[in-house]
């Protein structure tokens, strides 16, 4: 009983596992298994973060219970498979909500600690990390912010092993709806300018990756502010029932997708109302969206530009948008500098995150963009990588040899490795 | 009104699902099983997630002296309104496991028939009372025919499955519904690690398709339901062939 042969995969469904899969239903049965793998929740990294290759992984999935809620505090304890969407949908009428929500509602809480993963508001309420005050490990070690594991295990891609259970500290808000700003911005710095000024407690830009010449980074800007009256739930999720063919997402049909798309917000911007989920987590909408890349998969390319390096954007837009390669998902955001861990991704400055479908010259365009990034002093997601080399990474994550001091210090017989800390050499940092 | 449910074996995967279901419903829940840790925990989850009580209560099919307290609770609880229950428990030890200490069999028959039974008998009598309710009784399909690899599970199952039939026969004349439910593969820690899995259900859509169903007033329930279907093939191979299979 326990562990089960079986294959899976990142987000991206290019990068797959061969492995043995435990899924504990119940505390007692995860303290068991703990010592022996890293967790995993509901995979939605896009690369080999959630990866263990002839070796074994705990799911978290079925651990997703509430443990304690303190109104008065803000203040909620959950076991770490529960999901940001399952909170969100149960604090939202209580007025409260995730500090932080990542992209999409079924990353767990386990992995958004993991990753110490960012949000709409990231230059304002800083990254997920930053508001959990306790981390209960599945060996029953509790870690708070000043104990100097706490820092390895945020941001610390499970390699402080499985995550039991942690204590979130909520945003107070009465949440029945947001309310969305979107404008257009032109070319790439009338967008960047756009970022740079916008107050908004939320925000996000679309980008049309394929716009070339005076169009080039040209987007929408989206801004939110959470608001209190009523509006009828969201509907449910609909599921992409196969893979969708090669031409799909071909370029020319990328192209007319994402004219319209910019062409849908009228010039002079419009405002309007949303359901929470549709504003935080827009594709989750659309089960197993990744289908629609086909077989073959995609991958994602996500970096952090210091503000310094703003220039460093347009060649790398420019090499996107002439390759042909990518999809309409594509988002340009202004971060603070809020991180939490010493692997942490935030940096002040730009982020940039583009999906392109898997087809030749894929890796060869996403290694070029690591090295643009990498020599404006930005670095990129480990939770979204799939290309990077490890001698790519360390002039990146400056604390990356303090963190693997601490983390083989925890973990002295590499248990927790994943695909991901084995393929960029990460814990043999020095 | 606000019904309350007592559930057999509350920690299995089925019975949490169907717990978070009727939390929504706002229902109270009496959470009854052996693993009180992880049932207190449950309660707690299931009262932030809407259900008007949720209670841990200890239930265990081989200790008879921890029905009483759980049916008395409900009592007390419900008031006027509807009690219902919903029976998830049993146990299958692995077939060689059986022939290696036979013994193990009299632990199967209590966990999977005799003592979820014996609770419903004592409850019976205070839903006839009532004149309403519904018990949910969860069998296997494994009860539907004996087969080299569960028989003893089989036959414990089956035997749960005759006295639900027998129970809803007695129960039907005062307003009081039983169903019997036989779930085919369902993604559960007891099918974790099971080879050979094919048209695996969610826990949360078979305890979707329970609650439904047995509201509506079925009788016997297969789910997901195309089981009815391979069971029907499977209980219709003639005895000289079946007896020569490892299905």
């Amino acid at each position: 009983m326990s562990w089960k042969k079986d294959t899976w995969t990142g987000w991206g469904r290019i990068l797959k596992a061969e492995g043995e899969l435990a899924r504990p239903e119940r505390s007692a049965a995860l303290a068991k298994l703990a010592p022996e793998a890293p967790a995993i929740g509901n995979c939605r990294s896009y690369g080999d973060a959630s990866l263990v290759s002839e070796g074994r992984a705990i799911s978290m999935v079925r651990l997703d219970k509430i443990l304690f809620f303190d109104e008065a505090d803000a203040l909620i304890h959950v076991e770490a498979g529960a999901t940001i969407a399952d909170l969100a949908r149960i604090l939202a009428p209580r007025g409260f909500l995730p500090a932080v929500m990542p992209g999409t509602g079924f990353a767990t809480v386990g992995g958004c600690i993991a990753m110490d993963v960012h949000g709409k508001n990231h230059h304002g309420a800083g990254s997920f990390g930053q508001h959990v005050t306790e981390i209960t490990l599945a060996t029953g070690q509790v870690l708070t912010p000043s104990d100097p594991l706490f820092k390895a295990t945020v941001g610390g891609l499970g390699q402080t092993g499985p995550i039991a259970s942690a204590k979130l500290k909520l945003l107070r808000a009465k949440v029945d709806v947001m309310m969305v700003t979107e404008r257009r911005a032109e070319d790439l710095d009338a967008f960047l300018n756009l970022l740079d000024t916008s107050e908004a407690t939320y925000t996000v830009g679309w980008i049309d990756a394929t716009a070339t010449g005076d169009a080039l980074g040209r987007g929408i800007l989206e801004e939110g502010e959470t608001g209190a009256g009523l509006v009828p739930p969201a509907k449910r999720g609909r599921r992409v029932p196969f893979n969708a063919p090669g031409w799909a997402l071909s370029a020319p049909i990328v192209r007319l997708f994402n004219k319209s798309y910019y062409n849908r917000v009228p010039a002079a911007g419009r405002t309007s109302v949303k359901p929470i989920d549709d504003f935080f987590f827009p594709l989750d909408r659309i089960h197993d969206w990744n289908k629609l890349y086909g077989k073959k998969g995609f991958h994602q390319f996500q970096c952090v530009v210091p503000l310094a390096g703003r220039s460093a954007l347009k060649p790398m837009l420019e090499a996107i948008a002439t390759s042909g390669l990518a999809s309409p998902l594509a988002v340009l955001k202004r971060m603070g500098p809020g991180r939490a861990g010493h692997l942490s991704f935030p940096m002040e400055g730009y982020t940039l995150a583009v999906d392109f479908r898997n087809r030749t010259g894929t890796r060869g365009l996403i290694q070029e963009l690591i090295a643009e990034a990498k020599a404006v002093g930005g670095r990129i997601y480990f939770a979204k990588d799939s290309v990077a080399r490890a001698e790519d990474i360390p002039g990146m994550y400056p604390d990356l040899a303090t963190w693997a001091e601490a983390v083989n210090a925890a973990d002295p017989d590499h248990a927790y490795e994943t695909d991901l800390t084995k393929r960029l050499n990460l814990r043999n940092a020095k | 009104m606000t019904e309350t449910w007592i559930l057999l074996g509350a920690t299995s995967s089925m019975a949490r699902a169907m717990a978070r279901q009727l939390a929504d419903e706002g229902a109270n829940l009496l959470l009854a099983g052996r693993d009180m840790a992880d049932l207190e925990a449950q309660a707690t989850d299931l009262a932030l997630r809407g259900a008007t009580s949720a209670e841990a209560l200890r239930f265990d099919a081989r200790d008879a002296e921890t029905f009483a307290p759980i049916i008395a609770k409900a009592e007390s609880l419900a008031g006027e309104g509807q009690i219902n229950c919903a029976v998830f428990v049993g146990s299958m030890p692995p077939q060689d496991a059986i022939d290696a200490d036979p013994s193990l069999i009299d632990g199967t028959v209590t966990d999977s028939f005799t003592g979820p039974a014996r609770f419903l008998q004592m409850l019976a009598p205070k839903l006839e009372a009532k004149g309403k309710g519904l018990i949910i009784g969860v069998g296997s399909v494994a009860g539907d025919r004996g087969r080299i690899g569960n028989y003893v599970y089989g036959a414990a199952k089956s035997g749960f499955a005759t006295y639900l039939s027998g129970l809803r026969n007695r129960l039907g004349r005062s307003g009081v519904h039983v169903m019997t439910v036989k779930p085919g593969f369902v993604d559960t820690a007891m099918t974790w690690d099971v080879e050979g899995m094919f048209l695996v259900a969610s826990p949360a859509q078979v305890a979707a398709h329970m609650l439904k169903k047995g509201r509506k007033g079925r009788n016997v329930l297969y789910t997901p339901f195309f089981w009815r279907y391979i069971m029907a093939i499977i209980r219709s191979v003639p005895e000289p062939i079946f007896k020569k299979l490892s299905v």
